[in-house]
């Protein structure tokens, strides 16, 4: 659900844009200093994965499903500043080639979902690892709290955006509450996929997830009296 | 999405032989953008503001009809708004303000008329884009992005991601095909469960390929750099065409502040 063209006044959207155009500008200098010449191909894959994912329908709770928005995930797979470059990507190609979430507005909705959502987001996941016991365990749930969490805050902070430079006139509680409501049940949904994929990762690349590094102990060198491949018999 | 040609991201391109499609695409991406401010700029508590509105639609459907996009398309295209459509009409309801009665319910009049100027605006942006979608392929689009002198990272990861979206969502396929020929329907947990693992290996392929990519790219001498040859000149008419749109749409905002 994205921000469509005319909803916000131009203050606003030129204020959320520059916001927008600082952060990810920051965010290239950032991801290229974590991927260095890998940057182009890794993120751009990335966000084809993001971009593929969100077309997965996943069941949740009582028969109802959801789809996968992705930012905390994508922030804990592959960092957070590539996570931005890559939400940011995805916002700007269903802009301009499915129409969906305005190109006056791309600026807002690049503030709502690639910067509030994954700094926010994240934020969270690493106060969480930091708190929590270092086991798969405690990464997971410090994930699943964090992507519960960037749903609302994301809704929260369009309200806000809303409050300052939408309708006059407009019962502002009323709309925070539902926004609210709405969005911490499909935080519900984001935190239960976020695990799922998560954990399905770590079960098999747990050296791609970024966010488990901290999980990793460097094996310790060891020495063997009898040469190595002596007993090899396969 | 199975087919060679067609694919995720091409889903909405038409190809065709139009004035509109063959239009340099950055010259499209200002136009429409250009259309989109316009459309925001115009005032909703004026009272021309609807006849406003229905002169902006004359002008897109031209386009569109200019471009040859059925209005099938076009109507496909404002799937993606229904959610603030729901918003929309709530706000005659939830708006404070002096009441006027519409069909025998006493709804607020400003609420009517902002509810109603937010959905004629973003019916209207997304009709321009949905025009701009179905005439541009992929690629152009990325193409006229750069000239707009978007970062050159982002350029290449639009790139990378476009070339590969159609790759990534085969193989999202080819594993619903596996899933649901080994008997899977999504029920419950234990579907989270297998769909988790599903994303989850289509994670991990996404970004060994593109580590693979990375490698074949560095062994052909990738630096960091993608060299495109020299950007093809615009022709002066190439922006007067395409500048038609907003200009239309300009003189009806004027006349309306004029006239109004």
């Amino acid at each position: 659900m994205h921000v469509p063209d005319g909803f916000l006044d131009p203050a606003t959207s030129v204020a959320t844009g520059a916001l927008a155009v600082g952060v990810v500008a920051l965010a290239i200098r950032r991801a290229e200093r974590e991927l260095d010449d890998r940057a182009a191909p890794l993120a751009g894959l990335t966000a084809a994965f993001v971009f593929a994912a969100q077309m997965i329908n996943f069941p949740v709770a009582g028969g109802t499903s959801g789809h996968l928005i992705g930012a905390v995930l994508t922030a804990v797979l592959v960092g957070p500043w590539t996570a931005i470059l890559c939400m940011t990507v995805v916002l700007l190609v269903q802009a301009v080639l499915f129409a969906d979430g305005g190109l006056t507005a791309l600026g807002t909705n690049v503030t709502l979902m690639a910067v509030v959502s994954v700094v926010l987001g994240y934020g969270v996941f690493r106060l969480l690892t930091a708190v929590l016991p270092r086991t798969r365990g405690g990464l997971l749930a410090a994930a699943a709290t964090a992507a519960f969490l960037s749903v609302p805050a994301a809704a929260l902070a369009f309200v806000a955006l809303f409050a300052v430079g939408g309708v006059a006139g407009v019962p502002l509680g009323a709309v925070a509450a539902a926004m609210g409501g709405v969005h911490l049940l499909i935080g519900v949904g984001e935190a239960a996929i976020t695990v799922a994929v998560l954990g399905a990762v770590l079960a098999v690349r747990p050296d791609l997830v970024h966010g488990a590094t901290h999980l990793h102990q460097a094996a310790p060198l060891q020495s063997r009296a009898e040469p190595v491949g002596a007993g090899i018999t396969r | 999405m199975g087919a060679g040609h067609g694919g995720a991201l091409t889903a909405r391109y038409v190809g065709g032989t139009t004035r509109v499609h063959r239009l340099e695409p950055h010259v499209k991406l200002v136009a429409v953008l250009a259309f989109a401010l316009v459309v925001v700029a115009t005032p909703v508590h004026a009272a021309w503001a609807p006849a406003a509105y229905a002169g902006y639609l004359v002008v897109v459907l031209a386009v569109a009809a200019v471009a040859r996009v059925r209005p099938g398309r076009l109507a496909r295209g404002l799937v993606v708004e229904l959610p603030f459509v729901a918003f929309a009409l709530l706000l005659p309801f939830v708006t404070a303000g002096p009441r006027v009665e519409v069909l025998g319910l006493a709804v607020s009049r400003s609420g009517l008329e902002t509810g109603g100027g937010l959905l004629a605006k973003a019916t209207l942006s997304v009709l321009a884009a949905t025009v701009l979608a179905v005439t541009t392929e992929p690629r152009a689009l990325l193409r006229g992005l750069q000239r707009l002198r978007l970062p050159a990272v982002l350029v290449q990861i639009l790139m990378f991601m476009i070339r590969y979206a159609d790759v990534v969502t085969g193989e999202l396929q080819r594993m619903r095909v596996a899933r649901e020929s080994r008997g899977f329907r999504a029920r419950g947990a234990a579907g989270l469960r297998v769909l988790g693992a599903t994303a989850g290996s289509l994670f991990v392929r996404s970004y060994e390929r593109g580590e693979r990519v990375h490698l074949a790219m560095l062994s052909r001498g990738y630096d960091g750099h993608l060299r495109t040859g020299p950007a093809a000149a615009v022709r002066p008419r190439a922006w007067a065409t395409a500048l038609t749109l907003p200009v239309a749409a300009a003189a009806v905002l004027t006349a309306g502040f004029v006239l109004g």
